[in-house]
């Protein structure tokens, strides 16, 4: 509001003056989703979850056949802190819903954890347009750390979260020169190299544990073990909601971070040089230096999140962190909408949930992967949810 | 208007060859400071590689430049751009699915504050330097097409291949170069068109008489109306200097534009 006397120009807006549309459609579509997701999890038998995917699909092709969908994003644009405060409490109703439940909440966790991993992702390729076809082995990083500092070493484990960060981005940073050299399929190239390498020093290496893996010691606050089952006013939670609220925090850190570094400069030089190595370089743009900002900050991201859920499922072997590990975060970005956040969500949750609930499928879980990524990249190359233009500070009259 | 003031831009024994193929041979040419200079010369002569040579996009094989009075021969790019040399693509080359604003805001990247810490904490100073520079961008896109502001937050690849120039061109002036280097601006477009685009041109200088400008056009009426003075090229050479009238007159010139007499 405080601009207003600054801008005494005859111009009336700094920022395109929305049309005010109504942050109603954006909530109710958001508690849709959630009382949905509710039902899907709690679903136990096969045909039942069938039939909910299903109407899904259906609800969802008829919604935007009948055009429901464009109030909803025009909501959703000008009221996207309100929509992402709602969004909070919408995960905290799920994991209030399934207190008890082990098995729904750690599958909670693990979509939480998966989300900052992506988001990471979405730094490197979405908006620098870096594929990093080692996701895992950051992520793998990250976890190894944390199996390692919690059992040798006194470290304070929120501590170790960040240190499980530094550790992925320290190791990327041997990526950095042949990274830099080479571009787009090159580039991605010495990621798969990595990945494939990462695996096998995990698998030959005694010291961590070989092929048979690592335990890795609980999450530990000032006392609080976050391995025990809470009990507050005689209700009893399990012990995930502790690694559910860790994860949240860090998921919402993580999530504003990459949500501001998109809307600023930093940005736009990001999405310059993924656009135009050429004539970025004409206007100035250090294309090095922004290239390592992104790979290094995308593989922090990467690595928190695995040291995190190195602490949540207590165990780690070299099998969890391979290629086509890999593979999935990548699809879950080509599947999200490349470079758009808030579809790294929506698709993480597909991603994650759909498979673990159809048991069925677990055989063929690649298959349906394939199939959905090559029809994605058919019928809707940006993915489900397209990457708006940038706005710096949406929905906001100046 | 005077020719006399001293060089802002020399290039001497300039060469720059691609396999067998020599594209700048032995050039010399000297711009002189707020002068608008037409580059003209049949295709392949070499404009478009003088450009990429100035501007460190390819390295010279021989020869030096001097900016300023000071040799930047071999310079990158982004040096180039920080010394106050500015350009726009005879092939536009802008990034279409982001918008107007941030197209333009491409070219003020040495105006913008790129530190970590402010980009990602310090929003509310962030949000200052973003009013300030959207007034700016807002204020070079009245002159050179009104309309366009309301379009500020739209993808560039919406827009015409008009307005895309004229977007190539506000990026190219907004971090306030010295030298300007326009690569064909007017391609594409109409009579009237590349007319009204030369009037914004000439606008924009008017209100800063320490712009240089360099200007690579094919329609000559253009260059009669807007240049101070012409250097033509031929296979990399300069063959004429001189105003307009003369270089146009000289017989060297014709035979390089029709072909030679038999």
């Amino acid at each position: 509001m405080t601009e207003m006397n600054l801008s005494r120009a005859p111009s009336p807006a700094s920022v395109p003056v929305p049309s005010s549309a109504s942050l109603w459609p954006s909530i109710v579509a958001l508690a849709f989703a959630t009382a949905y997701l509710i039902a899907l999890l709690a679903v136990e038998e096969q045909t039942l979850i069938i039939g909910l995917l299903t109407a899904a699909v259906v609800a969802v092709v008829a919604a935007n056949y009948l055009g429901l969908f464009v109030p909803v994003g025009r909501s959703f644009a000008e009221h996207e802190g309100t929509f992402g405060l709602a969004a909070i409490v919408a995960a905290f109703a799920l994991a209030a819903y399934f207190h008890e439940d082990h098995f729904v909440l750690l599958l909670v966790v693990t979509v939480i954890l998966y989300i900052v991993a992506t988001l990471g992702l979405n730094v490197q390729f979405g908006y620098t347009g870096i594929l990093n076809f080692a996701g895992a082995s950051f992520f793998g990083i990250g976890a190894y750390t944390s199996a390692v500092l919690n059992a040798h070493t006194a470290v304070p484990t929120l501590l170790v979260v960040l240190i499980g960060g530094l550790c992925a981005a320290l190791i990327g940073s041997l990526l950095l020169l042949p990274v830099l050299r080479t571009r787009g399929h090159y580039a991605a190239l010495v990621t798969i190299a990595f990945a494939l390498l990462f695996k096998t020093f995990l698998e030959v290496n005694d010291v961590l544990g070989g092929p048979q893996g690592l335990q890795v010691g609980g999450m530990h606050i000032f006392g609080w073990s976050f391995n025990d089952n809470l009990s507050i006013g005689g209700i009893e939670l399990s012990f995930y909601i502790n690694y559910f609220l860790i994860s949240m925090l860090l998921l919402v850190g993580a999530f504003v971070l990459v949500r501001r570094l998109e809307r600023s400069w930093i940005g736009l030089n990001l999405d310059a040089l993924r656009l135009d190595e050429t004539a970025a370089s004409c206007f100035g743009l250090n294309i090095a230096r922004w290239k390592i900002v992104s790979f290094t900050l995308g593989n922090l991201l990467i690595g928190m999140a695995g040291a995190l859920f190195g602490m949540v499922g207590s165990f780690i072997a070299p099998n969890n962190y391979t290629f086509a590990d890999s593979l999935i975060l990548v699809s879950i970005l080509l599947l999200g909408g490349i470079g758009n956040a808030w579809g790294v969500i929506v698709a993480t949750i597909i991603v994650v949930i759909v498979p673990e609930k159809l048991q069925t499928i677990q055989e063929y879980r690649f298959l349906i992967y394939a199939a959905l990524v090559i029809a994605v990249l058919l019928f809707r190359p940006e993915g489900l949810l397209t990457r708006p233009v940038r706005r710096y500070f949406p929905g906001v009259r100046s | 208007m005077t020719t006399t003031t001293p060089a802002i831009l020399e290039a001497r024994g300039l060469t720059r060859q691609f396999g067998g193929v020599v594209a700048l041979d032995n050039l010399d040419l000297t711009v002189n400071a707020n002068e608008i200079l037409g580059l003209i010369g049949p295709n392949g002569s070499g404009k478009t590689t003088f450009f990429n040579v100035i501007t460190g996009i390819y390295q010279p094989n021989g020869g030096t430049v001097t900016f300023e009075n000071a040799d930047v021969t071999g310079a990158s790019p982004q040096k180039m751009y920080h010394a106050g040399v500015s350009r726009t693509f005879q092939r536009s080359r802008l990034s279409l699915p982001l918008s107007l604003f941030d197209n333009i805001m491409i070219g003020n990247h040495k105006r913008l504050n790129q530190g970590l810490w402010f980009n990602l904490m310090r929003r509310q100073a962030f949000r200052d330097e973003f009013e300030k520079n959207y007034q700016a961008a807002r204020a070079l896109l009245e002159i050179f097409s009104p309309p366009l502001v309301r379009r500020m937050f739209e993808p560039v690849g919406t827009l015409p291949m008009i307005d895309r120039r004229r977007i190539e061109i506000c990026r190219a002036l907004i971090s306030a170069p010295r030298l300007l280097l326009l690569d064909e601006p007017s391609a594409g477009m109409t009579h009237d068109e590349t007319a009204a685009l030369m009037n914004d041109i000439l606008l924009v200088r008017d209100q800063n008489r320490n712009l240089t400008i360099v200007i690579v056009e094919h329609e000559m009426g253009v260059i009669e109306r807007i240049t101070n003075r012409c250097v033509v090229l031929n296979f990399g050479r300069k063959i004429a200097d001189g105003p307009y009238r003369s270089v146009a007159a000289d017989p060297l010139v014709q035979e390089a534009y029709l072909g030679a007499s038999v």
